[in-house]
């Protein structure tokens, strides 16, 4: 039981990540690589403001406050020196590894014995693993929440028709630049949070967390995307969380089944191309017959 | 009786690729100007000019040299997003003019708000369906029952018709259209020219317009421009234009060809 709260309360605080992830991979329509530096980036910050006695709540919006400066750089890297987008995220990812190490002292840092945001009356009172799910679906819901109002102004619309057909929005009179350098800012701060959040929860901060994080993130995206099927631009917002949980699911059952956690990020990678191929194995290996056969078989 | 032109295009040279092997002189001192109310078709063959004279005109290209004129005012260093506030543009690709996963009424919303600022404030797309009705139901193609649908899920024709009221639905000063109808079926084509210009006479908007039909450019229009290499080489307007016949038009691209 306590590994399914667990579970869920990782997948809420994962869900942060795959919720960003979106703006720009589902919105902007590229893959943005910043995050492997902005997720352990934001768990620096905080990590590193909080051990110097910056009030824990501060210290998060610290960490989205560094977040979204790389999310900056990136963007600025390519609209304004047109590299391509892939190699700028890496480029300011890679130079977050030598700052993450400044700003930490050192490759990790310990929360032993200080002040987080889950050391308090209330979420101690709470049944054990209950605190992040608490911390997670607030954190997740709120953000959720303004993302869809954000999407829904003028501004937001602007932003989504710049990741449709740029070549329009220009037309129209969108800062097609503006827009991408504001998406990739959002999503990198709300990572940033996430990394906040995430290490305060860990307690501690290391400088390898990043690895591996856009495929976690890109699992729940593209996991709550092939269970739920067609859905309205809210309902895809939504069910980046639940594909978040889901994940966290399967990496359960997985480590029942006697694999490492050194293993999870082979595992990561093994689901994410596995739901990526989907549509493909689906038409190869004719499951959607083999279901339906199976479906009428049991009616009987 | 015509007064100052609305844009006035003076030697304009619009070189592809400059600095490179392949650098290409396209637009080679070309001037034009067109006046209030103008309906100019714009023929030539290909590669005479016609796409990159839109391109430069909308600023997707930078001219070499030369003075791009809007109301008096040179216009040559502002961005598309900047000029976008005075044009309005159709494209030849139907997937070109619409966002794709935005849906009909999301796009027309889009497109009511060109060239103006974007901010916080809450898109209001009911407020404005009943208009967005009225709208699409001119082109008497089934938009108007769509307005809820994907773009993506529309016919190449009601996408096309989507893209021109779009480009309409703020009056811009100057509408571009780039062979808007060559894509579509003849039928659709033929309604969705007949509806551009029904729209474009009774709004009183000033066009120019590229076609690959010498019908078209014949029948619609009150000016007629024909681009080779780079120039406007041929260029008549009024009673002259409704006495062009086809066979005369044929005769002067084969000229061309020839020279």
């Amino acid at each position: 039981m306590s590994m399914i709260v667990s579970s869920i309360g990782q997948g809420l605080l994962w869900a942060i990540l795959g919720v960003a992830l979106f703006l720009t991979f589902r919105i902007l329509n590229f893959p943005d690589m910043t995050v492997e530096g902005t997720f352990p980036l934001g768990a620096a910050v905080t990590t590193a403001t909080i051990t110097r006695g910056v009030s824990p709540f501060l210290a998060c919006i610290l960490g989205f406050v560094a977040g979204a400066v790389a999310g900056l750089l990136t963007g600025l890297l390519y609209t304004k020196g047109k590299i391509p987008i892939l190699l700028a995220g890496i480029l300011v990812m890679t130079a977050c590894l030598s700052i993450n190490l400044r700003i930490m002292g050192g490759s990790n840092i310990s929360l032993l014995g200080k002040q987080t945001i889950f050391s308090n009356h209330f979420l101690e009172s709470l049944p054990k693993y209950f605190d992040s799910v608490f911390v997670g679906l607030v954190t997740v819901a709120v953000i959720t929440i303004l993302l869809m109002l954000f999407l829904q102004t003028e501004l937001g619309q602007a932003f989504i028709a710049t990741g449709d057909n740029p070549m329009m929005a220009r037309s129209l009179g969108i800062n097609t630049d503006s827009m991408t350098i504001m998406g990739l800012m959002l999503s990198n701060g709300i990572i940033g949070l996430g990394g906040a959040l995430i290490s305060q929860s860990n307690g501690y901060a290391d400088i390898n967390m990043g690895i591996g994080i856009i495929v976690i993130a890109l699992a729940s995206i593209i996991i709550g995307e092939v269970v739920f099927g067609e859905l309205t631009l809210n309902q895809r917002l939504i069910a980046v969380t639940l594909g978040s949980i889901i994940y966290r699911f399967v990496i359960l059952i997985v480590l029942q089944l006697g694999f490492s956690t050194n293993d999870l990020n082979l595992l990561s990678a093994i689901i994410l191309a596995l739901c990526l191929m989907s549509p493909v194995l689906g038409k190869k290996l004719k499951l959607t017959k083999v279901l339906a056969k199976g479906g009428l078989k049991n009616a009987k | 009786m015509q007064n100052k032109p609305i844009l006035s295009l003076k030697n304009i040279v619009t070189t592809v690729n400059a600095g490179t092997p392949s650098e290409n002189v396209i637009l080679n001192n070309l001037n034009l100007n067109v006046h209030r109310g103008d309906f100019i078709t714009v023929l030539g063959s290909n590669g005479a000019g016609k796409s990159t004279l839109f391109n430069t005109i909308a600023g997707n290209l930078a001219i070499t040299s030369g003075q791009i004129l809007l109301n008096e005012r040179d216009i040559a260093k502002e961005t598309v997003e900047k000029r976008a506030r005075y044009l309005g543009r159709v494209f030849q690709d139907p997937k070109m003019g619409t966002a794709p996963r935005m849906t009909v009424a999301e796009n027309l919303n889009l497109a009511l708000r060109r060239g103006s600022s974007r901010n916080l404030t809450l898109r209001h797309l009911n407020k404005h369906k009943s208009h967005f009705k009225e709208l699409t139901s001119t082109m008497s193609n089934g938009l108007n029952t769509k307005l809820d649908v994907a773009t993506e899920n529309l016919s190449g024709g009601q996408r096309q018709a989507l893209s021109f009221l779009m480009a309409i639905i703020q009056k811009p000063e100057l509408l571009l259209l780039d062979e808007h109808t060559a894509a579509l079926d003849p039928k659709t084509s033929f309604q969705l020219m007949e509806e551009t210009n029904k729209t474009i006479s009774e709004q009183h908007l000033t066009c120019l317009m590229i076609t690959h039909h010498l019908d078209d450019a014949l029948k619609y229009g009150n000016r007629l421009i024909v681009l080779d290499k780079g120039k406007v080489v041929f260029d008549v307007a009024g009673p002259e234009k409704e006495k062009l016949t086809k066979e005369q038009l044929l005769s002067f691209f084969n000229d061309l060809v020839e020279v």
